[in-house]
């Protein structure tokens, strides 16, 4: 029996929109490296639209899959559509993750959320509106 | 002979395949030997001699002149009937056992539980080499200290414990020693009665037999309390038909394994320090754990920092070579490695240790094949960790 599915480690092997926008609309940061996944999502937005995603991870096999799809799932949507990104959703785009490693794809979720706020924060100055960035500081996630 | 010819195996820490030796031996007992050792009978009294004669056998190359070697399940089981069975039976002496911060969980979790049936545990440090600290041992012992249980060498590094010390300061206070010797019977050339434990574990498919099946010595005048209750097996100290197979096969290991286990020992040493030297030169901001100790010749544990242990392993997996690493991913849990981080390793390096366990059927082939295939991967794992991105700006 493998760990992941044959989905989880396509996207593990070749990992899509890895690298990073220099001029990105917003860009966030979740995860801390003592707990031992940092996922780092860039986006550039024209006309309320992702126009561009790109990610860089710090994490296992299941943090890096979870990262890829969700750059999959929100390129090319409006960021209303993006923000209604689930972890749920990542993980069955994957064909299910182990329960495990389910906080990758709650990570994942987290990551473009906290992206969407940076892009707010530059835009109009307060952020994503009722943006509660999830703590990640004590590996429980 | 090798059946493994596609496969780099670099994982003998956690288990070995059977000797070729082991296998023909296995194969000359599946059939005759299906007897119960404890009934009366002809056969029955050939299969009990012929455990009697692999207890002998195993005594001898272990060194063991006096004292018990109880059969066992294997290496936790072991771990188990020394630790609760030290403490159970000797309860009117004292209540506190000593143990160290980077023992295998068979031990640690028995400590666990004990610790909830009222015992009292101190766990002793390590210092940067992943050796215990003595002066904190010495100070540690108490009036109502009943055992010391420190292992020989550990799983993860490698580094050997200076055991005759720990023996001298534990003799001087008058309390038993149990040793988890798991990793190094087979491994090392050994003479129990010098090295002079009370108590040690070993297991069988550390040392190329099978798995569930291993053993403990027991001192002579060491009070122990079985785990197991029910026949008189094992002079009652371990109740259930014995693995009669798995015991013969275990003795076949024991002699086959120690038979040249300096050479074999000197052999993967130059392999390991191949594979060392050779990821140290190729890969920046790496680091070998318990690289100034005195380690098992077969054992190397790198640090490659800012990726993340379980990725590594998929891609080495992909091409076919096994290793294991102490990242949380790869354990199960929230946290890394318990034995790096006891020897001061941060948190975020310990998520990037990647464990090689070196054996008989390696070459130097299996050697170039990782040194070939590693750095890329890790090359491609960095590009897309910002963690590495950040490294760069600070230095």
């Amino acid at each position: 029996m493998a760990l992941y599915s044959d989905k989880v480690m396509d996207h593990f092997s070749n990992p899509r929109n890895v690298g990073e926008i220099e001029d990105a609309s917003g860009v966030g940061q979740v995860g801390n490296p003592t707990c031992g996944d940092i996922m780092k999502m860039f986006i550039k937005v024209k006309d309320d639209i992702i126009t561009d995603v790109k990610f860089k991870t710090f994490g296992c096999g299941a943090a890096i899959a979870t990262s890829s799809m969700a750059t999959e799932l929100i390129k090319g949507k409006t960021i209303e559509e993006a923000l209604k990104l689930t972890n749920r959703a990542v993980a069955e785009a994957l064909d299910g993750l182990p329960k495990v490693k389910l906080h990758c794809s709650v990570l994942a979720e987290e990551a473009v959320k906290s992206a969407i706020d940076d892009y707010y924060k530059k835009t109009n100055g307060k952020g994503l509106d009722g943006y509660n960035p999830k703590k990640f500081d004590g590996c429980h996630h | 002979m090798n059946k493994y010819k596609d496969i780099v195996y670099l994982d003998h820490n956690a288990t070995t395949y059977l000797a070729p030796e082991v296998i023909e031996k296995i194969k000359t007992l599946l059939e005759p030997n299906f007897a119960n050792p404890s009934s009366l009978y002809g056969i029955s009294l050939r299969a009990k001699e012929e455990l009697e004669d692999a207890r002998a056998e195993m005594k001898k190359l272990l060194g063991i002149s006096s004292g018990q070697l109880i059969f066992t399940g294997g290496g936790s089981e072991s771990d188990n009937l020394a630790i609760k069975g030290v403490a159970y039976a000797n309860q009117r002496k004292g209540k506190h056992i000593i143990t160290s911060a980077i023992e295998h969980h068979a031990v640690l979790h028995t400590c666990e539980n004990l610790q909830k049936q009222g015992f009292e545990i101190t766990y002793i440090p390590v210092d940067d080499q992943g050796v215990v600290k003595l002066d904190e041992l010495k100070k540690t012992i108490r009036k109502d200290t009943v055992l010391i249980s420190i292992m020989y060498a550990n799983n993860e590094t490698g580094v050997i414990q200076p055991m005759a010390e720990i023996v001298k300061i534990a003799k001087e206070q008058g309390v038993l020693v149990h040793t988890d010797a798991v990793q190094v019977i087979g491994k090392l050339p050994i003479n129990i009665d010098e090295l002079g434990v009370d108590l040690l574990s070993l297991s069988a498919h550390k040392f190329y037999g099978l798995k569930g099946v291993g053993a403990l010595y027991v001192k002579k005048r060491v009070l122990l309390d079985p785990i197991i209750n029910g026949g008189e097996q094992e002079n009652g100290k371990r109740a259930g038909t014995e693995n009669v197979v798995g015991i013969l096969a275990m003795a076949e290991a024991l002699k086959v394994s120690l038979k040249n286990a300096k050479d074999e020992g000197l052999r993967e040493k130059k392999l390991r320090d191949k594979l060392e030297n050779g990821l140290l030169s190729s890969i920046p901001e790496s680091f070998i754990n318990g690289k100034g100790a005195d380690r098992l010749s077969n054992t190397c544990n790198i640090i490659i920092k800012y990726i993340e242990g379980e990725s590594m392993l998929l891609h080495l997996d992909a091409n076919n070579i096994c290793a294991s690493s102490g990242s949380a991913c790869t354990s199960g849990s929230l946290d890394p490695s318990h034995v790096l981080l006891a020897m001061g390793v941060p948190h975020e390096f310990a998520h990037g240790s990647l464990r090689f366990s070196f054996g008989k059927l390696n070459t130097e082939e299996d050697v170039n094949k990782v040194l070939e295939v590693l750095p890329k991967i890790i090359k491609t794992l960095r590009a897309m960790s910002p963690l590495w991105d950040e490294s760069k700006k600070t230095n």
